[in-house]
């Protein structure tokens, strides 16, 4: 690689400051020509960095026949650290969750073997054969389906991000966490499902007089159930029986499970087997017990659907060094909004004193991840790094204060705050508070379990 | 005739305030079968916070107390304290304490909704195994652990969607929030 080459040059190049602390115009990238830092975790190699030995006219890899075929594709062995991190219940191991890496990934759509997973009881071993969905409940005609007859039905494909509710709940802890961005943020991923409209299999059902909701039903060994206003059913969810092209992962829900864009992930349920139309929820023990959000009053909020509006950047990011210091660095990042598009994203490079709006990657999609990319030239002072996103409905991502004040700090669920990144004179990156959002009091920090 | 007129209707009013690019319902071919009665009956085994669904079936705490220590003990903890498994019972602290503890006595709002999640998610490695005078009794044992019933009153169909839990109005909609 030449970067660094001519670093020095193109940085001596007339360039436009956005905003404070060396925030340039999101378009600067886009005129060309412009060789960025890289900013790598802290055990990652750079060859380039530790030189050449000697002009290598046909390295190995030239000189001998290449791998045979394979029928199904694995990434490089090179990349074998870009993997999910589990954090499984210390007894019962098939219970718990894993993040998506997503600090060492690019673009939006999540490869399917790295979508986030959040299980109950683990992951079920059924036949796709035997399974059926049943439709039943305030209907004129109660019905089943085999996977082979949904796969006849016309079929829709949508781009749309699924978050756990639970996604960032480290953020309500005292301290600071420690991970890295993707193994902080990543009970989130995109993906294009493709399948059923669930409104044209609720038609055909006939729903009757006073039918308010859907009691969705998995079939894990957690036999999964939550129940879904009709509203949405009738919207814009879905029955997927694929995901990215293939089918279904059994880890999200293999052969069929629920979307509902844009709401938490708990209500889009794996394995789907059973919808039953109802006047009433279930109150089931995944809606009142888990998966709601306790504030200061003691009440806690109940259906909470929509996952509001986040962005994170993910490079540079806790746990990288930014290696070609001080210089020119390109900040990327996601944001997404249960509600619809993503309007805009504001980034800071002096702990939000002043921003400059980033670049979005068209295509921008609602509901969907959304990636966004700013350049920045690090002077090699401390710096703290902030994203801000505004979706199509004016909401703009609050900063944890905001949060914590509205919320108190025992919701455990739906947290989106602002998120910081601390630069040190070093270029080492890491995740603080803001200096007005320190809780200097004698608390445990939160305990984020998965029971 | 009348149920498709009112469904229509219904369906202009609910997709009013959708975004769905191309919000008109795609036609399904039809392919649905008739649901056999026999799976709705042997799938559907929702029990509502109203306690809809309630099978026949009795059990009381002094029951319950050798099947929890058999089945859920060794996640759950002696006196359902937790361990691996959830904390059920014994919170110190209330909702609006700074350290507040969320357990079955102080935050869930139903108690029929403890014979449901038993009963189809429990025990985790066995789940479904329990009978229901078996689901009755455990549930019986756990209200009882909350200081909610007797340690002899028994539980049914009957009597347990008529215990009060201590949080029952400790929730808020969310949707009605500003």
């Amino acid at each position: 690689m030449a970067r660094g080459d001519n670093r020095d040059k193109q940085l001596s190049a007339p360039t436009e400051f956005a905003a404070g602390n060396g925030l340039l115009d999101r378009r600067l990238f886009l005129q060309g020509g412009m060789a960025i830092g890289s900013a790598m975790l802290l055990s990652g190699t750079d060859a380039a960095a530790a030189g050449e030995t000697a002009i290598d006219p046909r390295p190995k890899w030239m000189r001998e026949p290449g791998a045979e075929f394979r029928p199904y594709g694995f990434p490089s062995l090179h990349e074998d650290e870009v993997v999910r991190f589990a954090s499984p219940n210390r007894v019962m191991r098939n219970n718990g969750a894993s993040w998506t890496p997503l600090h060492l990934l690019e673009g939006t759509i999540t490869p399917n073997g790295l979508h986030f997973e959040r299980h109950h009881n683990g992951v079920p071993s059924l036949d796709p054969e035997q399974h059926r969905l049943l439709i039943h409940g305030l209907v004129a005609r109660p019905l089943e389906f085999f996977m082979s007859d949904l796969l006849r039905y016309p079929l829709r494909s949508q781009i749309c991000f699924l978050e756990c509710g639970g996604n960032s709940n480290a953020g309500w802890n005292r301290i600071p966490s420690t991970a890295e961005a993707g193994y902080f943020h990543g009970l989130a991923s995109c993906s294009e499902w493709t399948g059923v409209p669930l409104a044209t299999l609720l038609h055909e059902a006939q729903p009757g007089e006073g039918v308010r909701w859907l009691i969705a039903e998995g079939a894990d060994a957690f036999a999964m159930h939550v129940s879904i206003p009709l509203e949405k059913a009738m919207g814009d969810a879905m029955l997927a029986l694929y995901q990215n092209g293939e089918r279904l992962r059994p880890e999200n829900g293999y052969p069929l499970r629920l979307i509902l864009p844009g709401w938490e992930g708990v209500l889009n349920v794996k394995w789907l087997r059973r919808l039953e139309l109802s006047d009433r929820p279930a109150m089931a023990r995944n809606e009142t017990a888990r998966y709601t959000e306790l504030l200061p009053s003691g009440k806690a909020r109940i259906f909470s659907f929509v996952m509001e509006a986040k962005s994170l950047i993910t490079s540079p990011s806790s746990g990288m060094v930014l290696r070609q210091r001080p210089g020119l660095y390109q900040i990327t990042g996601l944001a997404w909004s249960g509600r619809g598009r993503i309007r805009q994203v504001d980034v800071s490079a002096d702990s939000g004193k002043t921003w400059a709006p980033a670049e979005l990657q068209e295509p921008v999609l609602p509901k969907s991840f959304t990636r966004f990319r700013i350049p920045w030239r690090w002077s090699g002072a401390p710096a703290v790094l902030k994203s801000r996103a505004v979706d199509e409905t004016g909401y703009v991502q609050p900063e944890r204060k905001v949060l914590l004040a509205e919320r108190g700090r025992h919701g455990f669920y739906h947290y989106n705050a602002i998120v910081n990144w601390a630069v040190d004179e070093q270029g080492s990156v890491s995740h603080v508070y803001d200096d007005d959002d320190q809780d200097l009091g004698d608390h445990p920090p939160v305990d984020a379990g998965w029971d | 005739m009348m149920t498709i007129r009112i469904w229509a209707i219904t369906l202009l009013w609910t997709l009013a305030g959708t975004e769905v690019p191309g919000a008109e319902i795609p036609e399904g071919p039809g392919l649905g079968r008739p649901a056999p009665a026999a799976y709705i009956a042997a799938w559907d085994t929702d029990v509502m916070a109203d306690g809809a669904g309630l099978p026949p079936g009795a059990g009381t705490a002094e029951a319950g107390t050798r099947i929890y220590a058999q089945q859920c003990l060794s996640c759950h903890g002696e006196d359902g304290l937790g361990d691996s498994g959830d904390q059920l019972a014994g919170a110190q602290h209330k909702l609006t304490d700074e350290w507040p503890e969320k357990t079955i006595g102080t935050f869930w709002p139903y108690a029929p909704t403890l014979f449901d999640f038993i009963r189809r998610s429990m025990p985790m490695r066995t789940p479904g195994s329990l009978g229901d005078d078996d689901t009755y009794a455990v549930t019986a044992y756990l209200l009882y652990l909350n200081g909610i019933i007797g340690f002899k009153d028994e539980m049914n169909a009957v009597s347990l969607p008529k215990v009060r839990m201590p949080n029952r109005d400790g929730f808020i909609d969310a949707r009605e929030l500003p």
